[in-house]
């Protein structure tokens, strides 16, 4: 059975550079990703448990969203009409937000990003519940991160893991915990 | 537990319609690489596979969403499922999807993966897995455990990428094209091409045919746009899919070989570490060139019919060894009698993936 260890979320409209100064403050890279890529980070921050920064296969990043990387997308269009731009590119992957947050904590186990029609809590726990097949992982930072717009987003993740200690992770408590 | 094996293919690309006239091509040598000037737009030349728009033209569609349900209906139909039933899946594999429309439509994947669930009258969500490069290969993963997870029965896993402004030009901004048709693995190699493709799998339960035996996906946790320079990830990939099985069970590993100096140096150092070194290596890239979302599935089913053919495929473009390990390339075609192999691929986002394939009745 896999259980929620943790919940964390940011409202939209949230100033992320503040919120980075304020929790973080010490990874200058923030400042180069697109604004999911920030959030997923940010969540992922509000995740994390001590010892941290040792590398570990049995910990995933499972992210989903509408949107993928549609937001930053448009600004990469946008350079490209001036001079398409290698640093924006880059982030014009769904999947990045996965990579920010392994790097940064040094996960080393399986990292997917899915892209949904909408938050369908069914859908999004069956995903992560299949997800846990793979045997070596034990726990998983899953998110639901869509930044429609730089200002317009939702964003929150679990950290779930197998057998805990904490609520069931379905799509009863999720909806719940989500809707509060 | 139950097998899942492959019960469906198909593959539209510029050298053919079907899984078997690809195969075909392959085999004579042939590459549908070629050099583009103005194409789309883009100022700079590029070498590229593209597939000819006209031929898969439909009224109401874009080009994109018409041969993602193209591929998918011609897999569906080749395995005789029922795609409107509640106990079939539809997965979409893909990157940028309908990009080259970014200015006029909404163009996130969630709504091509809506247009392909519609298009079979299918009830299910359907699910993109967008991972980068190893798309394909992870969407594989996710209809194996899919099936697993007890729910369906089929699933149908659908990879495409067509090709764009979008695209071209934020490769080449990577400076990650090369001018020429790409040399996977070789000492002269100097970037990727791209291609157009799409390719679907039907994935079921049975005891015979191809399985889909594991897979895994493991990131480098180093850098979002460079491979890890001990092949981190694609080792552990490795790693894990050999739980299940012995190198010397291997016909050959059809690598990502994207022909960029970095990631083909970056998997002869998995391979080694995994201890592949006497296993045949190929790589697919050289013919289709990289066709992103789809080129998980479209070389997972070249891979099965080389197999079936008891043949390793030739590495076309390959010449010199330019890695630092000695990696049996590929060079011209082989002959095995074996019944397994091992598909790898790696992405931006550090991500990389191993499929393990196996022909049923063959010994574990």
């Amino acid at each position: 059975m896999l259980t929620i260890k943790k919940y964390v979320y940011i409202p939209c409209g949230t100033d992320l550079t503040a919120l980075y100064r304020a929790e973080v403050g010490d990874y200058p890279k923030f400042f180069k990703m697109d604004t999911a890529c920030k959030l997923g980070f940010l969540l992922a921050e509000r995740l994390a448990e001590e010892p941290r920064f040792t590398p570990r296969e049995d910990r995933a990043v499972l992210m989903f969203s509408t949107c993928g990387s549609l937001c930053n997308d448009r600004h990469y269009e946008d350079s490209v009409r001036e001079f398409p731009s290698p640093s924006l590119f880059v982030y014009t992957l769904p999947n990045i937000i996965t990579g920010e947050i392994a790097i940064r904590n040094k996960f080393e186990g399986e990292t997917s990003a899915y892209v949904l029609e909408w938050f369908d809590p069914e859908t999004f726990v069956a995903l992560v519940e299949q997800a846990f097949q793979d045997a070596v992982t034990e726990s998983a930072v899953c998110g639901w991160v869509d930044a429609r717009a730089d200002d317009d987003f939702t964003a929150f993740a679990f950290l779930v893991e197998r057998d805990g200690n904490g609520m069931e992770f379905n799509k009863e408590t999720i909806y719940g915990t989500v809707n509060q | 537990m139950r097998k899942v094996v492959v019960i469906g293919e198909s593959i539209l690309s510029p050298l053919g319609a079907t899984p078997q006239e690809n195969f075909e091509a392959v085999c004579r040598g042939e590459s549908a690489l070629c050099r583009y000037e103005g194409m789309f737009g883009v100022k700079e030349p590029f070498v590229a596979s593209l597939m000819d728009r006209t031929q898969w033209q439909v009224e109401g569609r874009t080009f994109f969403d018409a041969v993602m349900i193209e591929a998918a209906r011609r897999a569906v139909e080749d395995a005789g499922i029922d795609p409107s039933s509640p106990r079939t899946a539809f997965v979409l594999s893909s990157i940028k999807g309908n990009i080259e429309h970014i200015d006029t439509q909404d163009v996130t994947l969630a709504v091509s993966a809506r247009r392909l669930a519609d298009a079979f009258g299918n009830p299910n969500a359907p699910v993109v897995v967008s991972n980068a490069c190893i798309s394909g290969l992870a969407a594989l993963l996710q209809g194996r455990r899919m099936l697993i997870g007890g729910e369906f029965d089929h699933v149908v896993v659908v990879g495409a990428e067509v090709q764009s402004r979008f695209i071209v030009t934020g490769f080449q901004s990577l400076k990650a094209l090369s001018e020429a048709p790409c040399k996977p693995f070789d000492a002269h190699r100097d970037g990727l091409n791209l291609g157009e493709a799409a390719a679907a799998v039907v994935l079921g339960f049975g005891d015979s045919g191809w399985e889909l035996v594991d897979g895994a996906v493991r990131n480098d946790a180093n850098h979002i746009s460079g491979p890890s320079r001990t092949g981190e990830g694609s080792f552990k990939s490795l790693r894990y899919v050999l739980r299940n099985c012995t190198p010397d069970e291997l016909a050959f590993v059809n690598v990502h070989g994207t022909s960029t100096l970095y990631n083909d140096e970056m998997e002869a150092i998995a391979i080694d570490r995994a201890g592949l070194l006497d296993v045949p290596v190929n790589a697919l890239k050289g013919t289709f060139g990289h066709s992103m979302g789809a080129a998980g599935i479209l070389e997972s089913i070249l891979s099965m019919h080389a197999v079936d053919a008891g043949l390793v495929l030739p590495t076309r473009g390959f010449s010199e060894l330019g890695v630092s390990r000695a990696v049996k390339v590929s060079t011209e075609m082989g002959k095995t009698d074996k019944k397994a192999f091992i598909k790898l691929l790696s992405g931006f986002g550090g991500v990389n993936g191993a499929l393990l394939f196996r022909k049923g009745g063959a010994a574990c």
